[in-house]
């Protein structure tokens, strides 16, 4: 961890696509466990940060720091290898193998770090059913409900028990009684297994469920932790 | 598949105006679709195209064919043997219109070099077709390929053969059968009747049709269908190449306002616009193809262009079929999935293929074969003639069924992969998922390998029958020809110029005739007519004296002829054929008493002397009737032009003069073509189907550009990616092959059998298999490349 | 609300006494206000006198009014007015949100961190409202939602208004 006890930390993030600044020097720190929601509005750049906070994309200018490494500094491999190991993504849609059954779609980070297939199922079983989704386990994606492949996908972010779980909209394409049911059940399996989430919402209702929101405005994301202790 | 409700779109025109309308919305969106509509109309059209280009010169055989044999036919002047022609040369009278006609073939290199000599009896003697005027004697009239050869560098001992002659002109199309035809027409003023000699006053000599023999016609039955298999599983595939965009696009239709009915007719539009093109790609390729045909050169034949034009019903059968294939089977597959307004459903999941069909048609073609089988695997096969529609209908429904077999074993193969690692497992499920694609790749290689291995082995099989593949057979430098009867000097002048002739190491020449004896048709022996020099070549003979007769007994062999044709026996030489009406002449001989037996020794050609050896004192030669003067040579082993020499003696001796190359040519080349031709083709067909295998994954990784982001987002490494996209062409391609070898090796194998040839070479599948193999995987590896750049986080942008 | 109705509905199932009225009241209804037994009373009076309740009949005992009251007809027609009655949509046309933004740009302060406390100032109310709505029951649940869709309603003016500020300024200083 980074000396003020930040899990991940960011400054001074830049990002363009092309001509679009997506990010604008962007900072930001997660604590081990905590529950962020990032918010905006659409266009702002929420989805970059989540994304270069992840170490899916290299940011232009800037740096993000994990548990005290500098995700700037690794390869693409090792930034593969620690997504592997210690993030889980839950995104809005289109996230599950159409091919693979529900239960070894929620195996499939388990696999790819080289757990056993049998054990990667039978620990994926257990996120399941914790996700109330055990019975669909045979099923393809194609043919359960919107919630249901949420609630798996769930599961999947999870089930290799990482430290950060990001979340990008994950209830974008559920009605509401399905997306606040699936945002209850990721913030409490990721305080029962001490993971920090970063939540990609545009929602109020949804960023309700986190400890605390970072704002995104024109690429520039503003921490309202101060906020609260001027107010 | 036909709801009964009509919605309200189709509630303004109907019928035919419906399909109009849709039909051609169809052939818009495979215009004017984008890059992806464009490539995948472009896949079909080639496909498509490959396939008619082919039907159309399957389509053209009969008519070459006949176009051939009828300009044969207009140059032959009955057919004229050295035996059988008195007939009509007694029966012509020489007049201002009639001339002399005598064949005149040779080899040049083991390629025939076939000729007349003509000698015109008056003025208006007509010229052979394709020539302006009748050679004058010492002048000659040659085919462009003729020309071409006597002005190149390697002509130079056939110009010397011709040198006799002045070329002034080439014969026309019109006189030759093929464009690369070597054959020429030479006047003469040295011809009379007889001997292979006709007088006749114009050409034109219509031979009996020959029938094809029930092997002849079994081949061409069987490569038919072997070819035309494969070419109708191709266009099959092809109008499918791209289908899961194609559903993409329809369902968007749907979202709009389209009924079931009127997708079906737009993806009908669409395959039909692909087929429409492919109709014109494949005319354009037949064309181009045609022109080829001038360089191709298999087994002496050549075809003009010209002569390849498909049967006009044929042609029109196609330009009607094809198309209508391309909707139906679109239709057909259309059937298997519901495009609903938000996407499309497939049925492939819940529905298994039905096994029975698949079954009954091989098992119908098996049941036709195995008695067949069982009759020519029995030592009487011999004298049973062949059920040729028995054998062509059992064949053609085995494959028919083999192909229709082939999808339901790929579903059954990949539903039994489970365990392994990720990769794998990704595409095992992705392939469990919609077996369709991989199917329809596995019968498409399946039927272009196997075929192309099943014929190549034919060929390989049939071609032992014409040709030695060994150029160092001692065997192959030994050299025979046969001319009329000499006299004592003209054949020992004639053999001198022989022995004279650059490369040839050693020469005998006599005159031959068999001879009966009264009573006893089963004793046929062979007399031997020549100086006591050329005897004593053939026998072990002490003393030899003109006059003299030996019994030839070959060295501790048969005595027979010794008890039957011994000294004192009567002999009789019957002319072959009389002219109508009176009796065959005939010449009666004795051994006389005073022969002695002697032993015999082999000549240049190994082969030993048999029967009667006599000097030219003790029998008169020009009594004997149809004997013929023989010469047999041994040349330089492995120097080609010494036999070359030697026919270039007997053309100066007599153009007409008979060469045989002993234990036949080499024609190694043409097989060598042939199996190139079938690699070539199949290894296109191969490319194609990779093609359209690789736009089938490019698309599908492309409809998944997201799915893919996120497996990256969560850590997935590219390589596992890459290799699951890998084993998803690899499994049904190793499939495809092993299939298309057991099945091609297994019909070779049959083809073979039922033809009683055995099987040359059981490897000669490797190139084909493995350059496909290769082709199909560098395609797919190439398929990758845009792949990886799909891969990147850049993905999750797209919301 | 009008308690008047609420109690009047709640006589419908059948007579009540003014306790248990106002523990169903409560129940249902008070989670952030308990009724006071004093509104329940003055109330009940009101509907005496108007003749929509009748008094059912008295327990006597140590305790404060036992009085059971049933609904008339007359109570009866009167609560399915009301609930046929549509709800006057607020106008919330009078802000005074809007005020504070209008006033900080005229004096020059920064709107912007205005919106972005009042942000926060939401969002804490809805981080505790959501964390009630995962520890209550239904009642909880709806009660709690309601009161979310109505500041996440508020939250998104002040996106938008966030959004417009520039010309918000352009305007009130031209």
């Amino acid at each position: 961890m980074t000396p003020d006890g930040s899990l991940i930390s960011a400054a001074g993030l830049r990002k363009a696509y092309g001509p679009t600044t997506a990010l604008d020097g962007a900072d930001l720190s997660i604590h081990a466990g905590e529950v962020v929601a990032v918010m905006g509005p659409s266009g702002s750049g929420k989805s970059t940060l989540l994304h270069c906070l992840a170490g899916i994309v290299r940011p232009d200018a800037g740096t993000v720091h994990y548990d005290g490494r500098d995700l700037a500094a690794m390869s693409d491999a090792e930034r593969s290898a620690l997504r592997r190991r210690d993030f889980g993504f839950v995104f809005q849609f289109g996230q599950l193998v159409p091919e693979l059954t529900c239960l070894e779609n929620a195996a499939l980070p388990l696999r790819l770090t080289g757990h056993k297939r049998k054990d990667a199922e039978a620990r994926a079983l257990r996120w399941l059913e914790r996700l109330e989704v055990a019975d669909v386990r045979h099923h393809r994606p194609g043919q359960v409900s919107g919630g249901q492949g949420q609630r798996v996908a769930v599961a999947r972010a999870l089930v290799g028990e990482p430290r950060v779980v990001f979340a990008d909209e994950p209830t974008g394409a559920l009605d509401s009684l399905n997306g606040e049911r699936v945002m209850q059940l990721l913030t409490d399996s990721a305080r029962e297994t001490r993971a920090a989430v970063v939540l990609v919402t545009h929602e109020a209702r949804v960023a309700a469920y986190s400890d605390r929101e970072v704002v995104v405005r024109d690429g520039i994301a503003r921490d309202m932790a101060g906020m609260y202790d001027a107010a | 598949m036909t709801p009964p409700e009509r919605t309200r779109i189709t509630a303004g025109p109907t019928g035919v105006a419906v399909w109009a309308r849709d039909l051609a919305m169809g052939i818009r969106f495979a215009v004017t679709g984008g890059r992806e509509a464009w490539l995948r109309t472009a896949l079909t059209a080639v496909g498509v195209g490959l396939g008619v280009a082919l039907l159309m010169i399957a389509a053209s055989v009969p008519h070459m064919m006949s176009e051939r044999h009828q300009r044969g036919a207009a140059r032959a002047v009955d057919s004229p043997s050295v035996f059988f022609d008195k007939r009509l040369a007694h029966e012509q009278k020489p007049g201002s219109g009639t001339f002399l006609y005598k064949t005149a073939n040779t080899d040049y290199h083991d390629k025939p070099v076939n000729g007349a000599l003509l000698q015109a009896d008056g003025p208006s003697a007509p010229a052979p077709p394709g020539v302006g005027a009748m050679p004058r004697p010492g002048e000659m009239v040659v085919s462009p390929a003729l020309d071409d050869l006597l002005h190149s560098d390697n002509g130079k001992l056939l110009r010397e053969r011709f040198e006799g002659y002045r070329t002034v002109g080439t014969i026309a199309p019109s006189g030759l059968i093929g464009p690369n035809e070597l054959f020429y027409y030479a006047g003469s003023d040295k011809l009379a009747p007889g001997h292979g000699t006709i007088r006749v006053d114009g050409y034109g000599y219509e031979e009996p049709d020959v029938p094809l023999t029930p092997e002849l016609f079994l081949l061409v039955i069987i490569v038919c269908v072997v070819l035309l298999m494969p070419i109708a599983v191709f266009i099959t595939t092809a109008v499918r190449f791209g289908g899961d965009q194609r559903d993409q696009r329809l369902a968007a239709l749907r979202l709009v306002g389209a009924d079931a009915h009127m997708t079906r007719r737009v993806a009908a539009g669409e395959a039909l616009c692909g087929s429409l093109f492919g109709l014109s790609a494949g005319a354009g390729l037949f064309l181009l193809l045609r022109e080829f045909a001038t360089y191709v050169t298999i087994r002496d034949n050549s075809v003009f262009p010209s002569d390849i034009v498909p049967e006009p019903w044929i042609a029109a059968l196609i330009a009607l079929a094809v198309p209508v294939c391309a909707v139906v089977v679109t239709l057909f597959t259309l059937r298997r999935i519901a495009i609903e307004p938000l996407g499309v459903v497939r049925n492939a999941v819940t529905r298994r293929r039905r096994l029975w069909w698949r079954l009954l048609i091989p098992a119908v073609g098996i049941a036709l074969l195995l008695p067949l089988f069982r009759k020519a695997s029995g030592y009487a096969a011999h004298s049973v003639p062949l059920d040729t529609y028995q054998i062509g209908a059992g064949t053609a429904l085995l494959l028919v069924g083999l192909v229709a077999l082939l999808p339901w074993v790929v579903e059954i193969c990949v539903s039994r992969f489970r365990r392994g690692p990720l990769p794998w497992q990704l595409a095992a499920r992705r392939l469990q998922f919609d077996s369709g694609p991989a199917a329809r790749a596995v019968s498409g290689i399946t039927v272009a390998v196997a075929g192309a291995i099943a014929v190549q082995m034919l060929f390989a099989g049939v071609q032992s029958d014409y040709t030695t593949s060994d150029g160092h057979d001692p065997g192959h430098f030994q050299v025979r020809a046969s001319y009329r009867p000499g006299t004592a000097e003209e054949t020992s002048a004639w053999t001198e110029r022989f022995r004279a002739t650059k490369g040839v190491e050693a020469v005998t020449g006599y005159v031959e005739r068999y001879a009966d004896k009264p009573g006893d048709d089963a004793a046929v022996t062979s007399i031997h007519i020549g100086d006591c020099a050329t005897l004593q070549r053939m026998a072990h003979i002490d003393s030899c004296r003109d006059g003299d007769v030996f019994v030839a007994q070959e060295p501790g062999g048969d005595v027979d002829t010794e008890h039957r044709f011994a000294p004192g026996t009567r002999l009789t030489m019957k002319e072959y054929s009389a002219p109508a009406g009176q009796k065959k002449r005939g010449y009666d001989w004795m051994v006389p008493a005073s022969a002695r037996v002697v032993t015999t020794r082999p000549d240049p050609s190994g082969d030993h002397p048999f029967g009667i050896l006599a000097t030219p004192s003790a029998i008169d030669v020009t009594k004997i009737p149809d004997a013929t003067t023989t010469f047999v040579a041994q040349v330089t082993k492995g120097d080609l032009d010494a036999i070359e020499q030697f026919r270039n003696t007997a053309a100066h001796i007599d153009p007409s003069m008979r060469v045989w190359r002993l234990g036949g040519v080499v024609k190694d080349n043409n097989y060598a073509t042939i199996e190139k031709g079938l690699l070539i083709g199949a290894v296109a067909t191969l490319a194609l189907i990779g093609a359209g295998m690789a736009v089938t994954t490019a698309e599908q990784l492309r409809e998944r550009k997201r799915l893919l982001s996120v497996l990256v987002a969560f850590g997935t490494r590219r390589s596992t990616l890459g290799w699951s996209v890998l084993w998803q062409t690899i499994v049904p391609v190793v499939l495809g092959m092993i299939l298309a070898v057991g099945g091609g090796l297994g019909l070779g194998w049959a083809m073979l059998h039922l033809l009683r040839k055995g099987v040359r070479d059981w490897w000669s599948f490797v190139p084909v298999a493995g350059t496909g193999a290769a082709v199909i995987m560098a395609i797919t590896v190439l398929g990758l490349v845009p792949m990886w750049r799909l891969m990147r986080g850049d993905g999750l942008r797209s919301e | 609300m009008s308690i008047g109705h609420t109690l009047l509905a709640l006589l419908e199932s059948g007579p009540r006494h003014g306790y248990d009225l106002k523990r169903t009241f409560d129940e249902h209804f008070g989670h952030d206000r308990p009724l006071h037994y004093g509104q329940v009373y003055a109330t009940m009076s009101r509907l005496l006198k108007n003749g929509l309740v009748e008094v059912d009949g008295i327990e006597h005992g140590g305790g404060p009014d036992r009085k059971r009251y049933a609904i008339t007809d007359a109570g009866i027609t009167d609560v399915a007015q009301w609930l046929a009655q549509p709800e006057k949509p607020e106008p919330y046309l009078q802000s005074t949100l809007y005020t504070k933004v209008v006033l900080a740009l005229l004096t020059g302060r920064d709107a912007g961190d205005l919106l972005d406390a009042q942000r926060s100032e939401h969002l804490r109310l809805m981080r505790d409202l959501t964390q009630r709505k995962r520890d209550g029951d239904l009642a909880d649940q709806l009660i709690c939602d309601h009161a979310l869709f109505h500041l996440e309603a508020d939250l998104r003016w002040l996106e938008l208004t966030a959004a417009r500020l520039d010309q918000l300024a352009k305007a009130v200083r031209a």
